[in-house]
């Protein structure tokens, strides 16, 4: 099983989860510079958080230009794992891989912090070793991390059960208050219709050692490889 | 060109007689890009020209010192091939002009300085001054410049990548108009792998990489070096503006060209851009260079000789590239979308010779430029001191809190204590006995300086890398090294309070805290960065205090084993002739062996013994809690520092620390006693609060044993099993150590004689605490996130 980290000009949590893929998960792992194409040796696919092209124009509006994310749609139509984080998320929806869109947090504010996310489907490549319902206490770190969709497109994520990650409290209510940056209904993660790729806002990578506050991201990364080796 | 005429010497900032020793040194008359060349390179902020014969003094050698001052950054030895390079340096000037900027190439220009070494950014930390956030005349400024300094910062560092993991923020009417932005950025390399900002290889080509040059910044260094007035704002073009992608970009190239063993030297351009980069590369490997400006790469057309040199475009860098190795570095920084272009070769006859459209347009000795650039010994004149001396009567005592040049900003205190009636409710009466402690203690934690920095914070990314082992809010950042067991814990220490009534005591102070402050997350001190950032040195009395924090930033740094590895001076922080009070900040690094080990100030478990260690004295005079419930002390003076003492604390913490004793250690410091038992008590990251049962009785008032703020104590808490060992430990170091209580639910129950003085619940302790800032911000929320 072999996994690569996109390189965009401007990706920052790279070496992180290059870190977690190596150190944690145990597995062999490659950088891709953003002008690769051929995508044939890996099995799976991280889009790292960061600032791509400086987030200039809009997060991940550029980044979706890159030679690099023809290969990546054409990966994951042929059913192969793909997960964006944070500038990831933002990139997978500029390049029309996930719906909706993330705009300014509505206090407009950059947020570093740990918060809570409810698990709302372990229906996922990415989250089938996580109870349903169950709380995770994640980092968030974005300007832009405020999720909007129109309500058809609401529906349809709710009807699929593609809403996979909702801010919560620490007690797992959904509340106004849990919500860190005024994201529609509290969504921290969806997937796609096929739910082979996945975006969310929070940093699993960031929680993966007891050290840094954290190891609750670590099942995120154990259900991809789980989800790898049972296919392999 | 235009005639050097004596109103043209004066606009370059040079006096009659530099510019007569110029025409020495040349055996000529400068022409006019000589002229601005020299300008810069003599301003105080490139040459230290006041303050060079006094630095002097500082210790700067040791067994873990790698590169001493004098280089880009300073760069210790940690073990196992891994150094540590560091440095701190003032944006004070520009952040004041224009706060979003001016913080973020503060941040932009240390983060160049750290990777030009060689070394990868891994943490970035900020000190920070204002004006006092209620001020009624002032205040709304002083948020506004808060909030965009602040957004500055976030957006620098965060694209960058580097986490900002801590630092200080603290306000005083001193900084209202001279607001300081200090940046620390530290970074790691391997001890093999150092660069160097020499020129070295005669013939060997000069590349420029990164951004283009345009007119921004120019004259940048000179603005910097001379005191504001009314027309301040005008000064606006002088600001540089950053772009953290490109250096982003740039710091990638950097370390790839580094690691390919085509680059020779290298050298950030900074202040002074072109110039500065240029002849200090020369300078430091004692050859000469030769650079045609046709050959930059230009963003504006048209632009003179005169306009590129002293440009400050951000994002910019100056390889010395092995001959024959050009185009491998070339081709790395295509890689990465930025520009690298030959534009001059070194040379062996020690000039900095420019060319520009085929003319010759500078041609000067580059020793005249650094080792001959002035050198002053500026008058100096004690300012009335109050420390330690019983004989000083109440009203010189009072004006001795600042120097006397900033006299009509000595209301900083009473403005203070306006601000809290109109926020209807009232200071403490000074004096009054029974006090309401509890009162004074919720008033102090939700006092601008001592409550929570929480919102500040929260938009710096102090995550990523994860290598954040102690978030913000502690009293040290610490980060580990992911190759090793190792963790670095890092910790920015000022406060202008101290040092405007006792200078050299105040230095002394600054250092002890900052070293108390990585001892108590359980790291060793091993070395210094300090940031001195002073009112003119044409003021005798400024320069004085300059020289006796030098003399107590020495003695202090002797003490605990700590060179001064780099640091940066900043001069001229005046406003129409106020001055700030003279702030020496300290950046501490210790070294600490296992991360496993770190320590956090927050309580553990209720049952655990809680512990002073140290003594408590009467260092009440200029305190938080004086200043914040205005009781007016009749003595106002410095705490008083015993050396021994702080060294038999630091080490009974750190030994108990090692040994795996310790549950949580926190400094007892600003808002003294009662100040950091709460903030032991309050939630962090993953626990809920807790509350803590005490006894005090001892010595002094009540008021004194609450608040004072005597250095050289720990709060520390541990299980009651450990409590033998922990004695045997702390006797070892002979250090003294009172029980205080137990660490309880919810409640924070404060007892002396026999009488409860103190009982809260910590949630709305912690409330007080956390939401103070937030509230006094909301309104500047908005106007900064539209930038």
């Amino acid at each position: 099983m072999k996994f690569g980290v996109v390189v965009f000009p401007g990706s920052n949590c790279d070496h992180d989860a290059y870190h977690v893929i190596s150190k944690h998960v145990g597995q062999p792992v490659d950088f891709i510079w953003h002008r690769e194409t051929d995508l044939r040796s890996y099995d799976a696919i991280i889009i790292p958080g960061g600032f791509s092209y400086g987030d200039y124009l809009r997060a991940g509006a550029l980044a979706r230009f890159s030679p690099v994310m023809n290969s990546v749609k054409e990966f994951a139509a042929k059913g192969n794992l793909v997960l964006g984080i944070c500038n990831g998320f933002q990139i997978l929806c500029e390049a029309g891989l996930l719906p909706g869109a993330l705009i300014r947090n509505r206090g407009l504010h950059f947020i570093c912090d740990h918060v809570n996310v409810r698990v709302e489907s372990n229906n996922t490549p990415f989250t089938h070793e996580l109870k349903a319902g169950g709380v995770l206490r994640l980092p968030i770190a974005h300007a832009d991390g405020n999720f909007v969709c129109d309500d058809a497109t609401l529906d349809e994520l709710r009807r699929e059960d593609r809403i996979v990650l909702r801010y919560c409290d620490r007690d797992g209510q959904i509340t106004d208050a849990a919500n860190p940056n005024g994201s529609r209904d509290n969504i921290a993660g969806i997937c796609n219709h096929e739910r082979n790729v996945m975006g969310l806002m929070p940093h699993p990578e960031r929680a993966c050692e007891d050290l840094l506050g954290s190891s609750d991201g670590r099942d995120v990364f154990r259900s991809l490889a789980g989800t790898l080796a049972a296919a392999a | 060109m235009e005639p050097i005429t004596p109103e043209v010497i004066a606009a370059h900032n040079l006096t009659p007689e530099e510019f007569t020793h110029i025409k020495e040194l040349l055996g000529r008359e400068p022409n006019l890009v000589e002229l601005g060349v020299f300008s810069v390179m003599w301003s105080e902020h490139c040459s230290y020209k006041s303050s060079r014969i006094h630095l002097k003094r500082l210790p700067i050698t040791g067994e873990r010192v790698i590169v001493p001052p004098g280089e880009n950054a300073g760069v210790v030895d940690l073990g196992d091939g891994w150094c540590a390079a560091f440095k701190i340096e003032s944006h004070n000037h520009p952040s004041f002009i224009e706060p979003f900027q001016g913080a973020a190439t503060g941040v932009g220009g240390i983060l160049r300085d750290i990777f030009t070494m060689g070394a990868r950014p891994i943490a970035a930390l900020n000190s920070l001054r204002f004006g006092s956030l209620d001020d009624p005349k002032n205040g709304h400024r002083n948020r506004s410049l808060l909030a965009g300094v602040v957004a500055g910062i976030a957006h620098y560092g965060n694209a960058f990548g580097v986490p900002t993991v801590g630092g200080e923020v603290s306000f005083d009417d001193a900084y209202a108009f001279n607001p300081l932005v200090n940046a620390f950025a530290l970074g790691l390399v391997r001890k093999d792998q150092i660069f160097f900002g020499k020129a070295t290889g005669v013939g060997n080509p000069v590349l420029y990489v990164g951004a283009k040059t345009g007119r921004d910044g120019i004259h940048g260094a000179t603005m910097a070096s001379a005191e504001f007035d009314e027309e301040a704002l005008e000064k606006r073009p002088t600001v540089q503006v950053g772009d953290p992608f490109l250096e982003k970009l740039l710091l990638e190239a950097c370390l790839e060209a580094m690691r390919s063993g085509a680059v020779a030297g290298i050298q950030d351009m900074g202040a002074a851009g072109l110039t500065c980069s240029t002849c200090e590369m020369a300078a430091r490997a004692g050859t000469g260079i030769e650079i045609d400006l046709s050959l930059v790469p230009q963003r504006e057309t048209g632009m003179t000789a005169y306009e590129m040199l002293l440009s400050e475009s951000q994002e910019r860098m100056l390889i010395v590239a092995h001959k024959g190795r050009e185009r491998e570095v070339g081709d790395i920084f295509r890689k990465w979308d930025l520009d690298a272009v030959v534009i001059g070769q070194v040379r062996d006859d020690g000039r900095m010779r420019v060319t520009h459209n085929s003319e010759i347009v500078c041609d000067v000795p580059v020793k005249a430029l650094t080792d001959e650039a002035p050198v002053y010994e500026r008058p100096m004149k004690p300012m009335s001191l109050n420390a330690g001396s019983a004989d000083v009567s109440s009203a010189d005592a009072s004006q001795a809190r600042v120097p006397p040049l900033s006299q009509d900003i000595s209301t900083g205190s009473s403005v203070r204590a306006d601000a809290l009636n109109a926020d209807g409710t009232s200071a403490l009466p000074a004096n009054t006995s029974p006090q309401n402690y509890n009162e004074a203690l919720l008033h102090l934690l939700s006092s601008p300086n001592l409550a929570s920095k929480e919102w500040v914070y929260r938009q710096y990314d102090h995550m990523v890398r994860t290598n954040t082992a102690v978030l913000p809010g502690a009293d040290a950042a610490v980060v580990r090294i992911k190759e090793t067991r190792r963790a670095l814990a890092i910790s920015l220490d000022g406060n202008g309070r101290y040092c405007a009534a006792n200078p050299r005591a105040g230095a002394r102070l600054m250092v002890a805290e900052a070293a108390r402050n990585v001892v108590c997350v359980g790291a060793q001190p091993i070395a210094i960065t300090n940031c001195l950032n002073f009112a003119s040195p044409e003021r005798p009395e400024v320069m004085w205090a300059f020289s006796e924090v030098i003399d107590g930033i020495a003695e202090a740094c002797r003490a605990f084993n700590t060179p001064v590895v780099s640091g940066n001076v900043s001069f001229y922080n005046e406003t129409e002739g106020r001055g700030i009070l003279p702030t020496p900040v300290i950046g501490m690094v210790g070294l600490m062996e296992d991360v496993k080990r770190v320590i956090q100030p927050g309580f553990k478990n209720a049952g655990d013994f809680i512990a002073l260690l140290g003594a408590t004295h009467d260092d009440l005079s200029i305190s938080e809690y004086a200043s914040v419930c205005g009781v007016q002390s009749d003595d106002p003076r410095v705490p008083t520092l015993d050396l021994e003492a702080e060294l038999a604390v630091q080490t009974a913490c750190l030994r108990a620390a090692e040994a795996g004793l310790l549950r949580s250690a926190h400094d007892c410091g600003d808002g003294g006693l009662a100040v950091a038992l709460a903030e032991c008590c309050f939630s962090s990251l993953n626990r809920e609060v807790f509350g803590a049962d005490l006894d005090i009785t001892g010595d002094y008032d009540l008021a004194t044993r609450l608040f004072s703020e005597t250095p050289s104590r720990i709060i520390i808490s541990f299980d009651e099993s450990s409590l033998g060992d922990i004695e045997e430990v702390v006797a070892a170091a002979g250090c003294p150590m009172t029980l205080l209580g137990n660490v309880g639910a919810d409640r924070l129950r404060i007892e002396s004689d026999g009488e409860e003085v103190i009982q809260l619940d910590v949630a709305e302790l912690e409330s007080a605490w956390r939401s103070s800032l937030k509230d006094k911000l909301q309104a500047e929320v908005l106007a900064a996130g539209a930038e």
